[in-house]
This record gives C-alpha cells, structure tokens and sequence, in this order.
C-alpha cells in the first residue's frame, strides 16, 4: 500500500488501432497477465508512473516508521516493545525491497529520497497523523496495515513482475502485523475503563483516515483508467475501499466498540455496508502538506538525511580507501 | 548474601545491561543515517530486549516473589537498576552510538562464552543462546567504528572523540565486588577482571585498523553495576520507559 493519487504519466488510454507495433505487444503481453520484467521493453509512461508509485510506496514505509517509533521507548510490557521493533525493522526492510523494485526501473534510491525532500514525492497520508496513545499502536497494525493488505494483496497481481514479487513477500508480513495489531487493541478494549477509552478514542481518530488510505471515490480519481489498463492498478480505490469497511466493521463490534462512523450501516440489498464518505477536503489538505504532522515529519526525515551524511561519506571513504589498498598491494 | 541472593543480583546486571541499551538504541528508531543501518539498530534492540525477557525472567524466578521481567523492568526506580553506566549514556551521534555498542559488544562477548559453560545450565543455556546474537552485534559495530575511524577527516574525529567520551566508563565492566566473589565461588560466573585480556585484545585491534588512539588515562566511572552512582541519564530514560506501567498500574497490555 501506502500509494494514493499517482498520476499516471500519461492522458487517457490509447485504442489499439493508436498503439505502435511494440506496445501492441506490450499491451499483449499484460492482458495475458505475462509479468513484465526489467529487461523487457515497457512504454516511457509505464516506467515513469511505476516509479512514482513504487517510489511512493518505499516512502511510507520509511516515514511509516516515525509514528510508530513513537511509542517503542514508551511500549508497556517487553514483548510489546520487541513486537513493535520488530514491526518497525519489517517495515524499514519493505521499504529496501521497494526502493530495489524502483532500481530494476532505472531509478535510484538516492535520487528518489532527493525528490521526496525536495516535497516533489509524496508518501502515503495516513502517516501524516499523530500516534497519540498507547492504543493507536495497535490500531495502526489492525486498520493501517489492514487497509494497507487489502490494497496490496490486490497488487501481488500487479503487472510489473519485481513489484509482485516484492508485495508477495510484503503481504506474508504485513497479515502478521495486523493480526498484532488487532491484539494489542483487543487488549486495551476488553481491559480497564481507560484502557477501553483509549481504544475508542483510537479508533474514532484513525477510521477516516485509515479508510482514507484508498484515495478519492472512482469519480474523482482521474488517473485510474491507464494504470488498470496497464494492470499497474488492480483494482479500483471504492471497491478497496468497500472491502475494507466490511472486513473491519464486525471486527470493531467485536471488541465492544462503538462504531466511528454513525453512517456505517448494513445494506441487505447490496451485500456490504454502508458507510459516509470520508472529509475529502481534509485528505486534499493532508496531501496538500496540512495534515497534522506533514512537517514535522518531512523534518525528522530530512534532519536524519543530513546528520548522516558525515557518516555516509565516511564509510565510502573507508570503502575507498580499502579498495585502493588491495589494488597497491596486488 | 545467600547464594541466590548473589544469583539474582547478577541476573540483573546482565538483564539490566540489555534492557536499557536495548532502549537507548532504540530510541534512534526512523532516524537512522542510511535505511540498512534503520534495521540494523531495530534489530540489535530486538535482540536486546529479547535477552532481557530471558535474563530478567530468571532473575524473577530466582528471586522467587512473585515478580516477572516486567514488574522488574517497568516497577523499579533508578537505583534498583543494576546496569554498566556505560549503557545509559546518550546516544550522541550516530559515531557515539555504535562507538558505546562496540564497546559493550566487545565485552558482553567474552562475557556470555565465558557463561557459556556457567555450573547454572539456566545461565547457560541463555548465554549461548544470546552469544550467537552478540557475536553478529560485534562484528556489525567493530566494521562501523572501523569504517568511520578510518574514513574521512570528519567522520574519524567524530570517532574519536566518541571514543574520548565513553573510554572513562568502560574500566566498570572489570570491577569485582563480593556478589562477582559469591559468584565465581559457585562456578557460576567468571571474575569479571579476567574477561580485561580478551576485552583489550579485541579493542586494540578494532581501534588500530580504524585508526583511533585509546585515552591515555585508566581513570573510570563506577556506581552502576551495584546501583549506588547512576548518571542523571538513566532516570529520563525511565521515566518514558515505565510512563504507561506507572500511570495506569495494575493493566494487561
């Protein structure tokens, strides 16, 4: 997951009779759900738009890190805080899987971190908002990474073959850390009073931002059509976006919750539940850089970027000079 | 001092030892300088902290109160602590921070082989499990102050004076005191002054190849591993370790 709004680099699809001879073949090869791989010829766009989303998606995982690393210092039991290292330490490992995908295409780590602190690249909004108790812990396990496998289990299916792959192994993980998550929260909310106020509290705050994850409603989404054409995307952000509400709203009454959204309603006729559109004009503003911690995390991000710096170039200096030394004494 | 007594002191110094510099690494969680080594210190801390569950365990099964890990991890003040000071020290930069692992690793191996064949099979059999973890831990911390000592003009004067700043707290590891005595009676432990040679043999070569000079003074900190001295230090570091344990008592989490 952890990819919204990736503009496709390209206007509209083009009709088969528009194609070239190669991208015919291209285009062959995706609707036979052939994998494209490295070497293969694929259309500038499609490289370009795999790029801005598997770059996207490396960049969640690693700001992804910071709300959660905000509670390992204060986790309350030692296995919690050895569950949440090693969340974190998954994470970061997703995000050198991803940043490896986006190399077979030509781009590289460094360049992409570049564009991501120079604001031109963006990470998933979800990050953008506060852990603020101990319960929003496992909330993010249970509903981010939650909203975050039924995206990404979509994409094992996703045409580039290093990107399949990578969310192959990703997903194996990430059911784990939402199965976690949904622990730790069903802890809190079968526990104390306060522990339970902190559940809800949770779960009031990161429902709509968590279903927010999908991005804008099938209408308003204007970069959809080329990307499930190239089978970039698989599915379209309301039917994720559906999927996970019905996954998750038994699982809040479960635990004894109150529901977050008044809105959220079983609907016989249709199969699934109902449930209100998120604030839109809040999502558009998280995008925008106004979420409640935009800049306090592209600060951490950067700040950490440039007090490693004398570290990077020491070690490439070391490697450098080690080289040299072999070289002399052959 | 009973025999368990000793035992259980001892235990916390190990337990103690990995749980708070499993915290402080920790700490530097997303703030890495590069992704590899972000997973690299959320590792070393998974390590640690799993070390501390099994060393703190058994301190409480020995103890025999009806305490576990976590009552001792999260329900005791400062000076109940029985850590190295070593460990409590800030993170500094990124050079302090594997300057501190590498001495620690450097010691805590020759520690666990020697524990390795403790009379106490609990003992052990935790160190050789925990051994194979830390031998890794050394390896990865004596390349980084190599590579870094012996780098650029900057990142080898970072290393230095990382190395100027901890050297006075590392002389606390080799110190013995009467529960040291009760345990090396019992077969249990080795006198912590006989761990120096191999501490110094592994440190004179790391710090030769990575171009750094050790202090000319022996001078050392003590009061951490019998609790008496801590640094100002360790008491922030608790404070936010047990804030959810003390604030709401008594809760499954």
């Amino acid at each position: 997951m952890y990819a919204q709004m990736i503009k496709t680099a390209r206007s509209g699809v083009k009709t088969r009779e528009e194609m070239t001879e190669q991208e015919r073949e291209f285009q062959d090869k995706i609707d036979n759900d052939i994998k494209i791989e490295p070497r293969d010829w694929m259309p500038d766009d499609y490289r370009a738009t795999l790029i801005r989303q598997i770059g996207q998606h490396a960049h969640s995982e690693v700001v992804g890190q910071l709300p959660e690393g905000n509670w390992i210092t204060r986790a309350p039991t030692l296995e919690r805080k050895a569950i949440l290292l090693a969340k974190v330490q998954d994470e970061a490992g997703h995000g050198l899987y991803l940043y490896s995908a986006a190399e077979t295409l030509g781009e590289s780590r460094d360049e992409l971190i570049r564009l991501l602190h120079e604001g031109r690249m963006k990470y998933s909004s979800i990050f953008n908002y506060p852990t603020l108790n101990w319960a929003d812990i496992g909330a993010v396990g249970w509903l981010v990474d939650g909203a975050a496998i039924v995206n990404q289990v979509a994409l094992q299916r996703t045409s580039y073959g290093p990107y399949s792959r990578a969310m192959i192994r990703i997903c194996k993980e990430e059911s784990f850390h939402a199965r976690q998550g949904y622990h730790a929260i069903m802890k809190m909310a079968f526990g104390t009073p306060e522990q339970k106020r902190q559940a809800q509290d949770a779960v009031n705050r990161l429902w709509f931002p968590a279903i927010m994850m999908f991005g804008p409603n099938d209408s308003a989404s204007t970069h959809s059509e080329q990307s499930m054409a190239w089978k970039i995307k698989v599915k379209s952000n309301d039917e994720l976006r559906q999927q996970f509400v019905d996954q998750t709203v038994p699982q809040i009454e479960y635990l004894g919750l109150d529901l977050p959204d008044p809105g959220i309603k079983w609907n016989e006729e249709r199969g699934h539940y109902d449930f209100s559109d998120p604030d839109w004009s809040e999502f558009f503003d998280v995008i925008k850089g106004n979420g409640p911690c935009n800049v306090d995390r592209m600060t951490a991000r950067r700040k950490a970027w440039d007090d490693g710096q004398w570290v990077r170039d020491g070690l490439l200096e070391h490697a450098r000079k080690k080289a040299a030394r072999k070289v002399a004494a052959e | 001092m009973t025999r368990d007594e000793a035992l259980f002191e001892f235990l916390l110094r190990l337990g103690d030892n990995t749980l708070i510099l499993g915290h402080r690494v920790s700490e530097w969680c997303g703030h890495a300088p590069v992704l590899e080594e972000d997973i690299a210190l959320a590792n070393t801390a998974l390590d640690l902290i799993g070390q501390t569950q099994m060393w703190l365990g058994l301190a409480a099964e020995v103890e025999g109160k009806g305490r576990d890990a976590d009552k001792l991890a999260f329900l005791r003040d400062a000076w109940d602590f029985r850590n190295l000071l070593l460990v409590e020290m800030p993170n500094g930069d990124f050079g302090q921070t594997l300057m501190r692992q590498f001495l620690f690793d450097a010691w805590h191996s020759v520690l666990l082989g020697r524990l390795m064949t403790s009379s106490d099979e609990r003992v052990a059999a935790i160190a050789a499990k925990a051994s194979k973890e830390v031998t890794y831990h050394l390896e990865r911390s004596a390349d980084t102050v190599v590579g870094l000592g012996d780098g650029t003009e900057e990142s080898h004067a970072r290393m230095q004076a990382a190395l100027d700043y901890l050297w006075p707290y590392v002389g606390e590891m080799f110190r013995s005191d009467p529960v040291d005595a009760e345990m090396v009676a019992a077969g249990i432990a080795p006198d912590p002054a006989s761990l120096r040679e191999e501490f110094d043999g592994i440190v004179s070569r790391v710090l030769t190849e990575a171009t750094l000079e050790i202090p000319a003074s022996s001078f050392g900190h003590k009061g951490g591993k019998d609790g008496s001295f801590h640094t100002e230090h360790l008491g922030h570091l608790l404070s936010t370790m047990q804030w959810l344990q003390r604030a709401y008592p008594g809760c499954e989490w």
